[in-house]
């Protein structure tokens, strides 16, 4: 008997002492770990892996940077997008650079900080199985299939533009490329540029029903709730580097030239 | 009553324990609970009661279990008899359907299915999930069919020979009874494995439970409640079939 009294004792001991964890500042708790942990996921041209399978990418660019001047070393924490929000809440990195769009929906989950940059969404259609399509309205019909990536604002943007439309949903965007390759969809929405190089690689099969991009979503760093200090570390920094053209010359290289692509391919 | 009262003092210690560290778990979390989001997922209140999301992920995943048993018994039954004949052939292609397929992850196989077979014969995603999925537990069926075959002692064929019954008819009122009997309790555990297999098919798109929960964490992030919300459905759809498999291993017991 004594034994178990000696067993519980132990334990409440156990979970009262870790009880009190502190959950102050991430800000402090980053530096004084030496290491930003970044949650990111593939998407060209904002990540994606070079020949050598090393990270490269305008996101890969910006957090980089971002690490430099905070003083500390990078962590990437490869993570599916579908669950990427779920897994900064439960703590497997400290800020999500990946291209978020800034939504309504996620706010309610997470804290964004000031855009530093914006994205539209563009559509890319099969030019057998959807011919000559000269609008966004002639998608919304319910025998049109339009592929798009699970849990980005491309779904749905798909969703909210095309109602009468059926949606398949893939892990990544490769797999939604590939229903456009068989012929199993009639499009395929992501966020721009990806749309435009693939109708440019396929240009045969492939083309850009519009030539616009549309709703155009302002981009942000996501990070938990209630972390001001890191937040307004983040806000300032953007401005910072807005102000010395960094994100400008960074942007500028990654979406308007294909220099990087010798890197890829 | 000592003892009892040792047992009993242990089980306190031990749910104190679990529900402790859940509890503390979670509390550290700083999760902010929704559960009042969730009965709409199951069942929409929108004009008059209709099954919800959650509930149509459901039917599709039962959808998908049922054609998927029956062929993957076809497959199943028919594969052990080759691999039990006589002819080298037979045996050969039996061997390495089996082989091959319990050698290879399932994932692997339905990507297969819906990436590269399915568009050169034009199949739907539908008809790719049931092809793989029955491909993959017919071998297991196979091998649990033939075991139980095996397992049938040689008097049964000589006493059936001795009546004059033919290989056919052997099997058809003499072994396979006897065997099917046999075999029924891990027949049921295997539909228990395919109905959790079939969750694998949310990969190529198919609005199955595991694919609407999907959808509804991307969409609300709610993915605690969620999840909890669809390991209890699969468990309602398992769970009685585990319950019937314990029950058929009582009713049909060989002595």
């Amino acid at each position: 008997m004594k034994r178990s009294v000696l067993i519980v004792l132990s334990i409440i001991l156990m979970f009262s002492g870790c009880a009190k964890k502190d959950h102050g500042n991430q800000l402090d708790e980053v530096k004084k770990r030496g290491v930003l942990r970044v949650g990111m996921s593939t998407f060209v041209p904002w990540a994606m892996n070079d020949k050598e399978g090393n990270l490269i990418g305008f996101e890969i660019d910006v957090a980089t940077e971002l690490a430099k001047d905070m003083g500390v070393k990078i962590e990437f924490v490869p993570t599916k997008w579908s669950g990427i929000i779920p897994s900064l809440l439960t703590g497997k990195f400290d800020v999500i650079i990946g291209g978020m769009g800034i939504t309504e929906e996620r706010a309610k989950k997470v804290d964004f900080s000031d855009p530093y940059d914006f994205s539209g969404m563009s559509i890319v259609a099969s030019r057998k199985k959807a011919p000559d399509f000269k609008d966004l309205a002639s998608f919304n019909k319910s025998e049109i299939l339009i592929a798009a990536r699970l849990g980005t604002t491309a779904a749905e943007a798909a969703k909210k533009n095309f109602p009468n439309a059926q949606l398949k949903l893939f892990d990544d965007e490769a797999q939604a490329i590939q229903e456009l390759l068989t012929d199993r969809v009639h499009a395929v929405v992501a966020s721009s540029p990806l749309p435009e190089y693939q109708a440019i690689k396929y240009s045969k099969r492939f083309y850009l029903p519009v030539e616009d991009t549309f709703e155009n979503e302002p981009i942000g760093f996501a990070m938990k709730k209630g972390e001001d200090s890191l937040k307004s570390y983040f806000n300032s920094w953007i401005k910072k580097k807005t102000g010395d053209g960094f994100l400008k010359e960074r942007k500028n290289y990654w979406f308007k030239t294909r220099d990087w692509e010798k890197r890829v391919e | 009553m000592k003892k009892w009262f040792k047992d009993y003092i242990w089980f306190i210690i031990y749910s104190g324990v679990v529900v402790g560290a859940i509890s503390f778990t979670v509390g550290n979390l700083d999760y902010d609970w929704q559960w009042g989001r969730i009965p709409a997922y199951i069942v929409s209140a929108h004009n008059g009661l209709k099954p919800g999301p959650l509930l149509h992920g459901v039917y599709v995943t039962i959808q998908i279990s049922l054609v998927s048993i029956v062929f993957a018994f076809l497959f199943g039954l028919v594969s052990a008899f080759l691999r039990m004949s006589n002819s080298f052939v037979a045996r050969f292609i039996a061997y390495g359907y089996i082989e091959s397929i319990r050698n290879t992850p399932l994932i692997v196989q339905i990507f297969f299915m819906y990436f590269a077979v399915a568009p050169i014969f034009n199949i739907s995603a539908f008809a790719s999930a049931v092809t793989a999925l029955s491909l993959f537990e017919g071998a297991y069926l196979s091998e649990i069919i033939r075991a139980g075959i095996l397992s049938i002692r040689k008097g049964q064929w000589e006493a059936a020979w001795s009546l004059g019954l033919g290989r056919f008819q052997t099997y058809r009122y003499v072994i396979l009874p006897l065997a099917m009997r046999r075999v029924l309790p891990p027949l049921t555990g295997q539909g228990v494995s395919l109905i959790k297999d079939s969750a694998l098919v949310s990969t190529i798109s198919i609005y199955d439970l595991t694919m609407v929960g999907q959808t509804i964490v991307s969409d609300t992030f709610l993915s605690f409640e969620v999840w909890f919300t669809v390991a209890a459905l699969y468990l309602m759809m398992t769970i009685p079939l585990s319950l019937l498999s314990g029950h058929v291993e009582k009713r049909f017991a060989v002595h």
